[in-house]
């Protein structure tokens, strides 16, 4: 059997937009000194809001919406226990995702049906017409598109603007950047909400077209891979993406080969993604982590 | 002479949780006036300026700026307001290049491109070269510094505020910074100067307000005022100035063999064959700003770092190969500069703190248990001997104050008898009295035959103690000379020089 070279690289991309999404949210966390470990939390969060809005709604846009929502409302959950009451960032941050995927799960019974509600492609006209590239590149969703423009939107910000820049020095040094009169708490609130609503658009993506239906546990480590790929890509946004294509590629294509029947056990297909992301994304060298991240601010030290 | 007032402080009273820190604190600075702000640490200095610069609400008191209430809420307004200010502790992001650093530090500022101009031609006005697009991790302290300054002077500030400014520069860099401070003040900006520097103070500022416990207790000229007397002031008594009783240094203890180690981290410094011998009896003082190697050489000398073999000998024996507690075993002590996390470990009680590096040499554990017992007392003879102001050994380290919990990490290490002490910046940030006793006693040990390496960026302190002097620049190490007769030309141009910098041309 065959591997047709042009589906599969479509599929790359549809495999790859929930951790891209879930990562380029993490990184703006990350970047603003905030280490949030509950995204694989969010997401699922996101996943099961996306699919009740989409359910109830019949709109996919409502749903993507809801998911988004959705996450941002645990985030903030987050943000007000490390932010306000000063809790350990990991172990809340652990919490958040054991909460995220036991919430999910509730909410979710009774929302087993398949399809939910339809995503349409929006082929870009013009472009899409382009023999092969434009099935690969331009005959997608308004999600795939959605999160290639937020990464170039979040390198501008943060490379580019005043805003990023602020961002960028918090997550540095937090006690210079108060010291220099800025308010740590409020953008790292902003960028946790960001975060949080980020990893719920990409649980949505698995729930509403990836798999498409509601399943327990339908994240299956996705929030994970994205906060692996965040530090891999040394918390730069287009590294961010060479990682995020590079683990859905992996792993699309390895679904291609146990579909065509190699003679290579599955679990090392199964395992493979993992292994190329982390080979591949450490040989490049890590970047430096701000300095600040990880740390509990507070005001008075 | 008398100048129109810029600011008027009056009653400025703060109290925190079981301290005052400022007390009915008045004074005024007058337009253009270099006014020297003097005290011990803790006196309320800090508190005061943060006041000032709009960090701290006072309890009661009013400020009157240009003849207008001036209560700022917070930097930013204070900013707004015309005042500025220079940090003791760099409030700089190590990762952000220097325009980046600059623009986070003004209210409205212009795109990157422009303002890299501007700072090109600010720092060319006054005698300050820097290149915007370096990342700021990878400069000196005094070009550091730099950045500072000149993130101040591009908004125009009517008052410059500087904490301590000198603590880390060169003696020909602390004169580029005075040409550049009388520059500005002959252009009419004032400037509140903080420093625990007296000669400093009297060379720059015409105006001194001296705080002790929070409350103003006096005020002088300091161009007439001798330095002996403005410290009595600060101090409240009688100073007492370290001595010591020279005698022939004995055989060599420790040698070091051009020491070669790559840099530990990204921002590290490399030790590139660094080559001394030191004797008992005897201390070795060396100088050299901040980033030069200090860190780097503590730890290859306490042995967190280790080294290639021959490299350091200890009474004729190797431990380049040696952790930090086989060093202690031989005798080899050392107390690293950071008091909190390094020398101490601030959640944990002193008499933890005291176990951590005594263990060995006070014998505090015996067949694997600690005796909480023995290390109680030690802790408690520390806190004695070396007039810790403690309420008992049983406190966190982290509730000590910087010069507290400074005499308590010296005194550890001194009270296990070493037969070589490494110090780092003994008296940083320590006032004048506990930092006459720590010198002190450092002569003392060496009087006792031990061999003490102290290295400092205070100079006056290393020509105080020092036998021999020597100067480390980019990770080497000079050929130590006798401190006795060296002048501060002399110390400069060993410490490497002012570091490409020019002295500013004055054109007022």
């Amino acid at each position: 059997m065959d591997i047709n070279p042009v589906f599969l690289l479509a599929a790359v991309i549809v495999a790859s937009t929930p951790i891209l999404l879930a990562a380029i949210g993490e990184l703006v966390v990350e970047r603003s000194g905030v280490l949030n470990l509950g995204v694989e939390g969010m997401m699922i969060t996101g996943a099961v809001c996306g699919y009740i809005a989409g359910h109830q709604s019949g709109s996919a846009l409502v749903g993507f919406a809801g998911a988004a929502a959705g996450g941002a409302a645990v985030a903030a959950l987050f943000g007000l226990l490390t932010l306000g009451l000063l809790t350990n960032q990991v172990a809340t941050g652990l919490a958040l995702t054991l909460f995220g995927v036991g919430l999910a799960a509730m909410a979710g019974q009774g929302y087993v049906a398949p399809n939910p509600v339809s995503v349409p492609k929006l082929p870009i006209p013009g472009l899409s017409d382009i023999p092969a590239l434009g099935h690969i590149f331009f005959n997608h969703d308004g999600m795939v598109y959605l999160s290639i423009a937020l990464v170039v939107a979040v390198w501008w910000f943060l490379e580019r603007s005043r805003g990023g820049l602020i961002l960028r020095a918090i997550g540095e040094n937090h006690e210079a950047a108060h010291a220099l009169g800025y308010n740590v708490r409020r953008v790292r609130f902003a960028a946790i909400l960001f975060g949080g609503a980020c990893a719920g658009l990409g649980g949505a993506y698995i729930s509403l077209v990836r798999v498409p239906q509601w399943i327990d546990n339908i994240t299956a480590g996705a929030g994970w891979i994205a906060l692996a790929i965040v530090v891999f890509a040394g918390w730069k946004p287009w590294r961010l993406v060479a990682g995020a294509y590079l683990f859905g590629g992996v792993t699309a294509l390895q679904l291609n080969i146990q579909a065509s029947g190699l003679a290579i056990p599955v679990e090392y297909l199964s395992m493979s993604p993992y292994i190329a992301t982390i080979i591949v994304l450490a040989a490049l060298s890590g970047g430096r982590a701000p300095g600040s991240l990880g740390k509990i601010f507070h005001a008075s030290r | 002479m008398e100048r129109e007032t810029l600011l008027d402080l009056r009653g400025l009273t703060k109290a925190y949780p079981g301290v005052i820190a400022n007390s009915e604190v008045s004074f005024t600075i007058g337009k253009g006036e270099v006014h020297a702000l003097l005290g011990e640490n803790g006196a309320g200095k800090s508190t005061l300026v943060k006041t000032i610069y709009g960090l701290v609400k006072p309890d009661s008191g009013t400020m009157t700026l240009n003849g207008a209430p001036y209560a700022p809420a917070e930097p930013r307004a204070a900013r707004a307001a015309g005042v500025a200010m220079v940090f003791q502790h760099f409030s700089l992001f190590d990762a952000l290049n220097v325009a980046e650093n600059i623009a986070l530090g003004m209210e409205n500022p212009p795109p990157l491109r422009d303002l890299a101009q501007r700072i090109r031609e600010v720092s060319e006005t006054y005698g300050l070269p820097l290149d915007p697009a370096r990342i700021v991790g990878d400069l000196s302290a005094g070009e550091r510094q730099r950045v500072e300054i000149i993130r101040c002077l591009l908004q125009d500030p009517k008052l410059l505020i500087m904490d301590e400014p000198t603590s880390v520069l060169t003696p020909q860099e602390v004169q580029i910074l005075f040409e550049t401070l009388r520059k500005l003040s002959s252009e009419g900006t004032s400037i509140l100067y903080i420093s625990h520097k007296l000669e400093e103070i009297r060379a720059l500022c015409e105006h001194a307000t001296i705080l002790r416990l929070g409350k103003n207790v006096g005020t002088c000229d300091p161009r007439a005022t001798s330095a002996r007397d403005m410290a009595e002031m600060m101090v409240g008594t009688v100073l007492h100035t370290p001595s010591r009783d020279t005698a022939a240094p004995g055989d060599v203890v420790l040698s070091l063999q051009n020491l070669t180690a790559p840099a530990p981290h990204e921002f590290g410094t490399a030790l590139k064959g660094i080559t001394v011998e030191v004797r008992k009896g005897e201390v070795l003082g060396i100088g050299g700003v901040a980033g030069n190697g200090q860190d780097e050489l503590v730890a290859a000398l306490s042995g967190e770092m280790k080294t290639g073999d021959g490299m350091v000998t200890l009474k004729g024996q190797s431990v380049g190969r040696l952790g930090p507690n086989d060093r202690r075993a031989l005798g080899l002590l050392a107390a690293p500069e950071e008091r909190m996390g390094h020398a101490a470990a601030p959640d944990m009680s002193l008499t933890e703190n005291a176990l951590l590096t005594g263990v060995v040499r006070k014998h505090l554990s015996k067949n694997g248990f600690l005796q909480w017992g023995k290390a109680r007392t030690f802790a408690e003879e520390i806190i004695k001997a070396f007039d810790v102001r403690t309420p008992g050994p049983g406190n966190a380290a982290r509730s000590l104050s910087g010069g507290n919990l400074q005499k308590f990490v010296i005194g550890r290490e001194i009270l296990q008898d070493p037969d070589v002490l490494i110090v780092n910046q003994p008296t940083w940030g320590v006032d004048a009295s506990a930092a006459a006793a720590i010198r002190q006693a450092l002569l003392d040990l060496a009087a006792k035959g031990a061999a003490v390496i102290c290295i400092s960026q205070d100079l006056d302190e290393l020509m105080e103690i020092s036998d021999r002097f020597a100067a480390l620049n980019e990770g080497r190490l000079s050929p130590p000379r006798p401190a006795k007769g060296l002048t501060v030309n002399d110390i400069g141009l060993m410490l490497g020089g002012a570091h490409d910098m020019e002295v500013a041309h004055v054109e007022a």
